[in-house]
């Protein structure tokens, strides 16, 4: 390798980006030319100027809770946060990202299609993954945090026209750790959060509309998730976790024995 | 908030002005909110990080109405006073050296702060949140061989900037 290409991949070479044969050529080239060693511990110093010197802004207490507040209020009233029809220009420059984001979308709209081939569950199924995924991302997972129901049901209660039953399910390995409200199927639904180990699960809950097939459980996975739906009681229930199946139906069969 | 210190990080460092990088920051978030069907749930950080600067270049646009090509060669540097040649024939120069000074911090900053849009995101995704050159490649939308190339003239000018200051 000469000077000229040893120059060109010093920086991958720095950042660990080179694959094995050209790692092996940089460093010889550079143990045998002074030149080349001289340029690299530049780069290899102003590279640790960045990280050790440079500034880093984290966000602010105060940002953060606004933040959350305008999640939170979105996740209540889904009508006044969706985007103005005049979003088309916000919509190309999405696209224009190209690669990854706009792939994403495509590959999401392909499993839609799938998943929608035979019924109105698959698209409560993907509103549910969505529900569980933005909370985990936006951490905004509880609005109610407490190990007690008789704390957490009254508070979901007043904020619903229903009232989710709360099981303490601590002694079957899964203690309860808040609720939340959010948004499925255009109605304001109660989401009971539920601990396992390190997983969380998602319980969503709202009064049945006589419409969804309550003929047996279903399950569904998508994005490293499984999802699990049944009815009961008058009630509609999807679980969604990044807990493996078997344990998930656990979950579900000590819920809906708990009554 | 997971990520959001990233968020606002990136977005101070786009925007170069506290009460922007919030607003940017605030906004990025809703969008996450609103599009999370197109997040693929492989990687959050970078997911918001492209969803920050898209925020940001529309903000850009918006405030900017006149904003100067993005095209940055070696001309229009030198024009602003960057010479990319300066570093290869300066044999004393060292960095170590400069940044036992105490102000080095602020030389740091104002270095980076004068960087070139498309330069600086690079270096700010890099060395402050350590993504792999796919990441970059995914956020800022350009192939890995850009983001390779990007890199390495930002490093020389970031030494071009602070070796200028040192010496002053
Ligand atoms: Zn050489």
């Amino acid at each position: 390798m000469d000077c000229m290409e040893t120059r060109t991949l010093l920086g991958s070479y720095l950042d660990r980006e080179l694959d094995r044969k050209s790692v092996i050529a940089v460093g010889r080239h550079l143990d045998g030319c002074g030149e080349c060693k001289r340029m690299f511990d530049l780069h290899s110093s102003i590279t640790s100027a960045i990280r050790k010197r440079a500034t880093y802004h984290p966000a602010s207490a105060s940002l953060a809770n606004r933040i959350r507040a305008q999640i939170a209020q979105a996740a209540i009233r889904p009508e006044n946060s969706r985007p103005p029809r005049v979003t088309r220009p916000l919509w190309n420059r999405w696209l224009q990202l190209g690669s990854a984001v706009a792939a994403a979308v495509i590959i999401t709209s392909i499993a839609t299609t799938q998943l929608a081939s035979n019924s109105g569950n698959q698209m409560i199924a993907e509103q549910i993954i969505n529900g569980h995924s933005r909370a985990i991302l936006t951490s905004h997972q509880i609005d109610v945090a407490s190990s007690d129901q008789h704390t957490v049901k009254p508070w979901l209660s007043s904020k619903l026209d229903f009232s989710p039953t709360v099981a303490d399910l601590t002694t079957a390995g899964f203690p309860l750790r808040g609720g939340r409200l959010d948004y499925v199927d255009n109605r304001p639904v109660a989401v009971l959060v539920y601990g396992h180990r390190q997983h969380v699960i998602d319980l969503f809950i709202w009064p049945d509309d006589g419409v969804t097939d309550r003929s047996r459980t279903r399950s569904f996975s998508k994005r490293g998730l499984n999802v699990l739906h049944w009815s009961a009681a008058g009630m509609t229930h999807w679980a969604v976790s990044d807990l493996n199946s078997a344990d998930l139906e656990t979950f579900a069969e000590r819920y809906a024995s708990s009554k | 908030m997971a990520h959001l210190n990233a968020a606002h990080n990136f977005a101070y460092w786009l925007a170069r002005d506290p009460r922007n990088a919030e607003d940017i920051v605030q906004e990025a978030c809703l969008r996450a909110y609103k599009f999370i069907d197109s997040f693929d749930g492989e990687n959050g950080r970078a997911w918001l990080l492209a969803i920050v600067r898209n925020t940001f270049y529309t903000w850009l646009e918006k405030t900017r109405a006149d904003r100067s090509s993005i095209e940055f060669d070696e001309h229009a540097l030198a024009a602003h006073g960057y010479d990319m040649k300066i570093l290869e024939y300066d044999e004393s120069y060292s960095i170590d050296r400069s940044l036992q000074q105490e102000e080095s911090r602020r030389w740091v900053d104002r270095a980076l702060s004068q960087l070139p849009d498309d330069f600086r995101e690079v270096i700010v995704l890099r060395e402050l949140e350590e993504l792999s050159y796919k990441d970059i490649s995914t956020i800022a939308g350009i192939p890995v061989g850009t983001v390779m190339s990007r890199l390495s003239r930002a490093r020389k000018l970031l030494l071009q900037h602070l070796k200028a200051t040192q010496e002053l």
